[in-house]
């Protein structure tokens, strides 16, 4: 009996989820707020890139929004190609406004083919990734050096993008997005659609995460994350079993800044930056870095939280936010997540502690 | 030639800020592991400190020369407290640190924000360092001389502070090996406060430093954080003469690469070369030898 039920739990949950997602949000909500939530499901695609390589390989992916940006622009550059086709223009509006040349640049050409732009949103981040993790994990650039150096690649990549104004719309990014594949965005009926096709490819990757987590190479990359040195000694490649999941994250990235160009409608810099950047890795942390539905629902609170309060009451909200930070992070590494173990804990067996570190060489006492 | 000495000395006092703010990242990122976001905030806490005190003395050279001492001060206390409050519950867990720091980072600014208001204010510069002296067809910006001067005075200073007096010593020994360390008799959780309030303290000399040669507003910690951790990271930990040489170099290319190039694509060659360099020395300029395997 117990076993069925066991068994029944994980897809159980998928259908509840499921059903939340696809059915009951779509009724309860109004237009407006479903476009909302559709932008939070981006972050919460986000979340789940970020639950693997952070919450089980022990990433610190604080450069998520290169990811997110890369996919995005892929995205918003064929929709700005689109649209000035579609009022028979040449150049998309920002090009002609800037008028630095009458020829469109030659980068942008590929991204007028629907089928390239789509492929590019996802292989574009996921070789980026695939590069810039091949030498640093090569190397065994690791913890906070990994950390720093994916938040200079956010920097970098906003700054490089603010620089070209000319071509990539500088600070402003790509703004004003009328149709998706021939769909006006206008029309709220498409904007359901979108949220939709949001809705699905999170579920669904939400799926391929799960799947991950329990395969081999899920239990491969905990082992990473615990101890590197002892899989090396065991005769695995602890490079190889990062670089996966780095990529893996980077092209969940992608497909989300893909999806939130549509459902927002515009994509730039300050979206990608090293703030924004952190914010992805926040709402895991807040929500549950290692457990996937902590990861997605505290990534999607957090921007609820951000959206709806930062309005009403913008000064207290940063230092709720901060204090949010400090508290869940600092006191409750697991998350919200792990406040269903920690209050069980008492009556039933102890919860597996969540390393984040290896374990480090020298332990640290307490003697003041 | 004169373009070369020019873009030069432009890079070293880029190098030169980044060097101060580096300096107290170094020491706490160094010897605990931790990586402190907050950092930036102590800078800031350092300019506002030079801002109100030339609200209070009106003299610019006047209030320049106290704020230094006084920033230390302030953003040295402002660390300790965070160690306190906060850090050395998460020695265990430094990447972490890096998120709670980035909390505290966050109300911060928006104290700042809550205080003296959103728009950025500016301080005057004493007469004396606004002015250029030319040499050779080189220009140098009297202010830019100065910040130069500061860090390699705060670089003898912390160098002196770390060779020779006993608490140097006890630093060292907890950077080399804390365990060890701490079974000799050393407090390694006092000394850890001690160093981060110099840390601390050095980031508010370097918000001084900033005031000279920019506006002052409740953000500008951020600006320069991220470049001030690639320093030390090319660096090598606890290292400080692979900060100082990293500094200037990262300041060097950076200003070179400006020229040829611009800002933005400056921004992605130094960090191209970055990753370049890390892949022959992984572990930054200057290490430690250790037999850890990590």
């Amino acid at each position: 009996m117990t076993t069925t039920l066991t068994r029944l739990r994980v897809p159980g949950a998928f259908l509840l989820g499921a059903v939340l997602l696809l059915g009951v949000a779509p009724l309860a909500l109004s237009d407006f707020r479903l476009s909302l939530f559709a932008k939070y499901l981006c972050y919460a695609i986000v979340a789940v890139g970020v639950s693997l390589a952070w919450g089980r390989g022990g990433l610190m992916v604080l450069g998520q929004g290169v990811f997110f940006g890369l996919g995005g622009y892929a995205m918003a550059m064929h929709l700005k190609l689109t649209d000035a086709a579609a009022t028979g223009e040449k150049l998309p509006d920002f090009m002609q406004l800037y008028g630095t040349s009458d020829a469109l640049p030659w980068w942008w050409e590929p991204f007028a083919n629907p089928f390239f732009a789509l492929a590019m949103t996802v292989l574009l981040p996921m070789v980026v990734a695939g590069v810039l993790g091949f030498f640093i994990f090569r190397r065994r650039v690791k913890g906070a050096y990994f950390a720093i150096l994916s938040q200079a690649l956010a920097a970098a990549l906003s700054i490089w993008l603010i620089g070209q104004q000319a071509t990539t719309g500088g600070t402003n990014g790509l703004t004003d997005i009328q149709g998706f594949f021939g769909y006006s965005l206008d029309d709220p009926v498409n904007q359901r659609m979108v949220y939709f096709i949001i809705a699905a490819v999170l579920l669904l990757l939400m799926a391929l995460a799960r799947q991950l987590f329990v395969s081999r190479y899920g239990e491969l990359l905990v082992a990473v994350r615990d101890s590197e040195e002892r899989v090396r000694f065991l005769g695995y490649d602890p490079a190889n079993v990062k670089l996966v999941a780095y990529v893996v994250a980077a092209g969940m990235a992608g497909l989300a800044g893909a999806l939130f160009v549509p459902a927002v409608g515009i994509i730039s810099p300050a979206l990608i930056g090293i703030v924004p950047s952190i914010g992805f890795v926040i709402g895991a942390a807040v929500g549950g870095r290692a457990s996937l539905v902590g990861a997605v629902l505290g990534a999607i609170a957090v921007a609820w939280a951000q959206s709806t309060l930062s309005d009403a009451f913008p000064a207290a909200w940063t230092y709720l936010q901060g204090l949010l930070f400090v508290l869940a992070v600092g006191f409750l590494p697991g998350g919200l997540a792990s406040l269903w173990f920690v209050l069980r804990r008492r009556r039933t067996r102890p919860t597996p502690v969540i390393r984040t570190e290896e374990p480090v060489a020298v332990t640290v006492g307490e003697t003041a | 030639m004169t373009v070369v000495l020019n873009q030069s000395f432009t890079g070293i006092s880029i190098g030169a800020v980044l060097l101060l703010i580096a300096l107290g990242l170094t020491l706490t990122f160094g010897q605990m592991g931790v990586i402190n976001m907050a950092h930036g905030e102590f800078i800031m806490a350092g300019a506002y400190t030079t801002y109100v005190l030339q609200k209070s003395i009106s003299s610019a050279g006047a209030s320049l020369l106290v704020a230094l001492p006084l920033a230390f001060l302030v953003a040295g206390a402002m660390g300790a407290l965070l160690e306190w409050l906060l850090i050395r519950r998460l020695y265990t867990r430094p990447l972490d640190t890096l998120l709670v720091t980035w909390g505290v980072s966050l109300m911060l600014q928006q104290l700042a924000r809550d205080v003296f208001g959103a728009p950025n204010v500016q301080t005057a510069a004493p007469d004396l360092l606004t002015g250029n002296i030319s040499a050779g067809g080189v220009t140098f910006a009297n202010n830019r001389l100065f910040i130069l001067g500061l860090a390699l005075l705060c670089v003898l200073g912390l160098t002196l502070v770390l060779r020779f007096t006993p608490l140097g010593r006890r630093i060292r020994a907890v950077v080399q090996n804390r365990d060890l360390a701490e079974v000799s008799g050393i407090a390694t959780g006092q000394v850890d406060r001690i160093t981060f309030f110099i840390g601390s303290g050095l980031a508010g000399v370097a918000g001084v430093a900033l005031t000279l040669v920019g506006p002052i507003g409740p953000t500008m910690g951020t600006n320069y954080i991220v470049d001030a951790f690639l320093v030390v990271v090319v660096g090598g930990i606890g290292q400080l003469k692979g900060a100082v040489i990293t500094a200037f170099a990262l300041g060097v290319l950076q200003s070179v690469l400006e020229y040829s190039t611009t800002v933005s694509v400056a921004k992605v060659g130094v960090l191209v070369a970055i990753v370049a360099f890390l892949q022959w020395r992984p572990q930054g300029l200057y290490t430690l030898r250790t037999r850890s395997l990590a």
